[in-house]
């Protein structure tokens, strides 16, 4: 099946449906919140709490013996939860600074969770297949009470992020200043942290523990470019995520079942090289193209700037001089006062050049600051 | 006529990490002052602007705002925080960060509308930069930024004013402008409480004035105690600054 034929089969194939719906809910839910995340420089947090469901997955396995997606889910959140409240309070308590304490929780869970896979692989029970899909995420298991779960989570964060929107951008600004109005910083952490550790254990079946903070982070990255506004911000972030994983997993279950998370993953990096080459502000082309004509216009200026120094000595600013006064300085040549004249700022008769009223104007105010800000 | 204190602070005593940073502070600070923090860097200058605030917890002792703790008083009080403080790659604009002032009235859930938008650009020509209102923060300079600080407080509207370093780089102009409105909102009545580094100036801007080094030195109308001793005992060198009478 080509990715044509995938998006083809989508109008009636109630599986595609169920699955391409769900890896567009859930990238569209981690881009919403994975806005939040990048701007508040807890990039790296999704990446440990993601490690550190594994280890829930196992257990809530081992315990109930089912592989009902949901049971397992609630392991994950629980050990989730327990993750990020122990970096937190690694970070309070202790002199670690935050990068190790992520580092350290993450690898003890994944390492614990790790070791009760290898573990359950040996157990003389034949229902264990398919748990490893969650390192990786395996797209085509989801079904349509999976879908249900996500939409309503979904749901549920777009509600707090409209209801507390006001609190969470000042939070995101300036936490301090947050405090000083009288806010209460800690329940908004919460909240937040609550829901972004929710999209992330809702994507695991999808995208797998390994990669799932990329979900989280590339969209978030790639929309930042694009805008300065936050509400712009997390609708893009939302769009780029929900188009990679449509097309993330329309691409893995075309090609003979390849892991959804990768795919995801590649097509969200793809969104996020794009965005920092391509986009018009932040974009690494468009600034060196700024860059350059800024530079050739500084060259024009430089030479306007001397053109008015010559003139300033007289009564007449019409009054023709000889290109040849130029000469001793290097900021000209022919083709740069072609460019003068096709601005009207100064004419050229040959071998003589005079500033009109525009090109003395201009040169009269070229540095100055206070009119050019307004 | 007995004085009425905008901030009281009590035996007050913060620590990080077993240091203590200010160590047992009692202050009264009379309504209506504009009042210099000086101090040597690590004297805890911001560490108490921070607990009048409380943004920290302090070990020992309490603060009070007009006579009732800061959690009763949000309303009553306006922080300018230092500019390094916070992200200004962060994707707003400068009318935006301003209209946060209006975010403590509003208290939770309810959004901003006309009357605060109105505030904010209000605020915003007062400091001399309402034609930057839609200019993305980061693209401003650190002069602007401190501005905008400075206009997201006034609309805050409130009685007490505490600012982190409001002078800290910027230029001579800006500097003029900041003085000019914080004189205007002492004559308006308002307690404004600054943590200043320039001691050749503190005769010149503020009336009153706190020696901090983790201790409280001393505190009092500038006339009366600015002179070398203190400035000695604050910094530990021997200080001479020219007082103009």
């Amino acid at each position: 099946m080509t990715v044509t034929e995938y998006f083809n089969l989508l109008f009636t194939d109630y599986t595609l449906q169920t699955i391409t719906l769900g890896t567009a809910i859930l990238g569209a839910l981690c881009g919403m919140l994975g806005s939040f995340a990048v701007l508040r420089k807890q990039s790296l947090l999704g990446d440990a709490i993601s490690h550190a469901a594994l280890p829930g997955i196992a257990l809530a396995f081992l315990i109930t013996g089912a592989k009902d997606s949901n049971t397992l889910l609630i392991g994950a959140l629980v050990s989730g939860l327990v993750g990020t409240f122990w970096i937190r309070g690694i970070v309070k308590k202790t002199h670690l600074k935050t990068d190790t304490a992520l580092g350290l929780i993450l690898s003890l869970f994944f390492g614990f969770g790790m070791l009760l896979l290898t573990f359950i692989q040996k157990m003389p029970n034949a229902n264990q297949a398919g748990l490893d899909k969650y390192l990786f995420g395996q797209a085509a298991t989801l079904v349509a009470s999976d879908v249900w779960t996500m939409c309503i989570i979904a749901g549920l964060s777009l509600l707090i992020l409209l209801v507390f929107w006001k609190e969470f951008k000042l939070l995101l600004f300036d936490v301090d200043y947050t405090k000083s109005l009288g806010f209460n910083v800690k329940f908004l952490d919460v909240l937040i942290t609550f829901f972004i550790v929710i999209s992330i254990v809702v994507g695991l079946q999808t995208v797998g523990v390994v990669l799932m903070s990329a979900m989280l982070l590339a969209p978030a990255a790639a929309a930042r470019q694009w805008t300065n506004s936050l509400s712009v911000m997390v609708v893009l972030a939302a769009i780029f995520g929900a188009c990679s994983g449509v097309f993330g997993t329309a691409i893995s279950a075309s090609s003979n079942n390849l892991s959804t998370g990768p795919v995801i993953v590649l097509i969200a990096a793809v969104f996020v090289l794009f965005s920092f080459i391509f986009s018009p502000k932040r974009g690494l082309l468009f600034r060196e193209i700024r860059y350059r004509s800024n530079r050739k216009d500084l060259e024009l200026n430089k030479t306007l700037a001397f053109m008015y120094q010559i003139v300033e000595s007289h009564d007449n600013i019409n009054h023709p001089h000889a290109i040849k006064i130029l000469n001793n300085f290097h900021g000209f040549t022919r083709k740069s006062l072609q460019k003068l004249e096709d601005r009207e700022l100064i004419t050229v008769t040959k071998t003589m050049w005079s500033l009109t009223e525009k090109g003395f104007s201009t040169a009269a105010n070229l540095y100055n600051q206070l009119e050019e800000n307004e | 006529m007995e004085t009425k204190y905008a901030i009281t602070v009590d035996d007050l005593t913060v620590a990080y990490n077993y240091k203590p940073v200010l160590w047992d502070i009692d202050l009264a600070i009379p309504e209506g002052v504009l009042m210099a923090i000086v101090g040597p860097n690590g004297a805890g200058k911001s560490t108490l602007i921070k607990s009048i605030l409380g943004i920290i917890k302090p070990i020992a002792g309490s603060v009070k705002i007009f006579g009732k703790p800061y959690k009763k008083q949000f309303k009553e009080v306006a922080y300018v925080p230092q500019k390094g403080s916070v992200d200004w790659d962060f994707p707003t604009t400068a009318l935006d960060v301003v209209m946060m002032g209006t975010y403590g009235s509003l208290g939770w859930v309810k959004r901003p509308g006309q009357k605060e938008k109105k505030a904010a650009l209000e605020a915003l020509e007062k400091v001399g930069m309402l034609s930057f209102k839609s200019r993305q923060i980061s693209q401003l300079s650190g002069g602007q930024q401190q501005r905008i600080f400075l206009a997201r407080a006034l609309v805050q509207n409130a009685s007490i004013y505490l600012m982190d370093e409001p002078f800290q780089g910027v230029d001579a102009t800006t500097e003029k402008a900041i003085i000019n409105i914080l004189k205007e909102l002492r004559k308006a009545g308002k307690t404004l409480i600054v943590v200043h580094h320039d001691l050749q100036t503190v005769p010149e801007y503020f009336d009153w004035v706190t020696f901090l080094n983790v201790k409280k030195i001393a505190t009092g109308p500038v006339k009366d105690i600015f002179n070398d001793g203190n400035l000695t005992k604050t910094y530990g060198i021997n200080y001479k600054v020219s007082v103009q009478e």
